[in-house]
């Protein structure tokens, strides 16, 4: 169904800290490695010369003028946030896509899914990506087959990206348990929203990168003074005086 | 957003198509034997063409029946069923119109209120999104709903329509100025998408990827903007003006058909248009503005 539920019992959902994101790309390979098992996310040309593939993470990097102080380098990992109020969900026409009541987790019924591409538009995020082989909606199910896979070792029951991100930047857990991990760490850390303007009340929250301080001068600055001495020093004195 | 072909005939041509049945729903019963076949038949082929035309934009429409489970939250859905209600409920009307059955004129007057409805319908799909803030305005339904009327006054030859056809160029000279300010109003930066205003002035280092992808070829088009002026005089021009002044000459049938034709070419300029500088929010991402 394509109303959105009221409530939903769990908020389950990401923690991404911008402060620790390295940009290394592994959760993109991790989501994609996992996510292509069975159904797959396509890869069209992709050791042509025009690579294109479906893919449910990516990571961009910005920079940042920062006033009074260094400027920053912040690599941003772009997902799915299962919004609360989620405008891809409303405005597909068959019942694919769908906000779990459960666990408020938005996904994909790809065998009722036209391919008609609105949820996509309608998606402020880019979350969503047509699947140019499949013809259906692809989007991040944040990996609802190994979060309550029992066959998988407990450690392995989180999302693929969360699993195997090098520097613990991505967290994952229920937003609606204000003592879970993912609530204390929006709470102390300031999680935000991407575009509140949009007014898609995002599950996910993204942690601010630190302020690095007041732009010091450069460490190599006291090699450019060098006060010469001995013989170099008086030659230095009296070619000066000439 | 990119111009697809199949999406600009689906909304030009079905606008159209239920614009003139509008028209003749209301007007029933009109014309009769011959005439009225030629006019009925005019009006459901641009109609079904025009929804014949969507299909094609569907990745995967072997699903497209399930387009008519979702009415109570999808525009989608609801343009499904207000077509085919439409054309399902005006074909007694039709075929009343030919053969002379005497139908009540009620009949006529719902299918044709309803021909306007199905239109209202088109322009909701793409007015809902908030992420093309070009298009989230209500102003998308009125540009919708009066080149439908213009274009169905023009097809059943009314005395006013040359007023329709200039409602059409002012509707567009209305859209285009409140369209061209929509996203800067709409508040969205790569600061606020990325929430990096917090920090400073955010700009785009790497590409997350190098090649294209499908964000990048549905929404991120810029290929129409270098000739946007120039189109939007084009538009205003076929769309409106000249058909107007066509409709004005004492040509008799003939004027009229010149006048359509004239006036669909401008239709089909301007949704070119509607699409093409419609810019998505997801742009920021990339370093573009739409």
């Amino acid at each position: 169904m394509t109303a959105l539920p009221k409530a939903t019992e769990k908020r389950l959902g990401l923690v991404i800290d911008l402060d620790t994101c390295v940009g290394c790309q592994a959760c993109v390979t991790a989501c994609k490695g996992w996510n292509d098992a069975g159904i797959g996310l396509s890869d069209q040309d992709p050791y042509g010369a025009k690579p294109s593939g479906t893919f449910l993470n990516r990571v961009h990097s910005y920079q940042v003028a920062v006033p009074d102080a260094v400027a920053q380098v912040v690599a941003f990992p772009r997902s799915c946030l299962h919004c609360e109020v989620a405008p891809c969900v409303t405005v597909c026409p068959t019942g694919a896509s769908y906000k779990r009541a459960e666990d408020g987790i938005v996904l994909v019924n790809e065998d009722a899914c036209i391919g008609c591409g609105l949820c996509a538009w309608a998606c402020p995020y880019g979350a969503r990506e047509m699947d140019a082989a499949q013809g259906v909606m692809k989007k991040c199910t944040l990996c609802v087959d190994r979060i309550y896979n029992e066959s998988l070792p407990e450690e392995d029951r989180e999302p693929a990206c969360v699993r195997t991100c090098p520097t613990n930047a991505r967290h994952y857990g229920d937003f609606a348990d204000p003592e879970s991990h993912v609530s204390r760490l929006t709470a102390e850390r300031g999680g935000y929203d991407l575009m509140p303007g949009m007014g898609t009340e995002s599950t996910n929250k993204y942690l601010p990168p630190r302020k690095k301080g007041a732009g010091s001068a450069s460490p190599l600055a006291p090699l450019l003074d060098v006060q010469a001495t001995g013989i170099a020093g008086w030659l230095d004195r009296m070619l000066g005086k000439i | 957003m990119h111009p697809a072909p199949s999406v600009i005939l689906f909304s030009t041509l079905s606008g159209l198509g239920f614009g003139f049945l509008a028209f003749l729903g209301w007007g029933a019963p009109g014309p009769s034997g011959w005439a009225a076949f030629f006019m009925w038949g005019l009006g459901y082929g641009l109609a079904v063409a025009g929804l014949l035309a969507s299909t094609f934009h569907l990745g995967n429409p072997k699903n497209a029946l399930k387009a008519f489970t979702q009415w109570r939250t999808s525009w989608l859905s609801r343009e499904a069923w207000a077509s085919v209600v439409t054309l399902v409920l005006l074909a007694p009307v039709a075929l009343s119109g030919i053969f002379g059955f005497g139908l009540p004129r009620l009949v006529g007057q719902l299918g044709g209120a309803l021909a306007l409805g199905t239109v209202f319908t088109t322009s909701m799909i793409y007015t809902q999104i908030r992420a093309v803030p070009r298009w989230h305005h209500w102003l998308t339904p009125v540009m919708f709903l009066t080149f439908a009327v213009a274009g169905g006054a023009t097809l059943s030859g009314r005395v006013w329509a040359p007023v329709a056809l200039l409602a059409v160029g002012a509707v567009l000279l209305a859209v285009w100025r409140v369209g061209d300010g929509a996203f800067a109003k709409a508040g969205q930066t790569l600061g606020t998408a990325t929430g990096l205003d917090q920090l400073g002035l955010p700009s785009v280092l790497d590409p997350a990827h190098t090649a294209g992808n499908y964000l990048k070829r549905e929404m991120i088009f810029v290929v129409g903007r270098k000739h946007a002026a120039k189109l939007r005089k084009i538009a205003l021009l076929l769309a409106s003006i000249l058909p107007a002044l066509i409709l004005l000459l004492p040509l008799g049938l003939w004027g009229i058909a010149l006048a359509a034709a004239i006036h669909l070419a401008g239709a089909l300029a301007a949704r070119w248009l509607f699409f093409a500088e419609a810019e998505h929010v997801v742009g920021l991402y990339y370093g573009a503005r739409g």
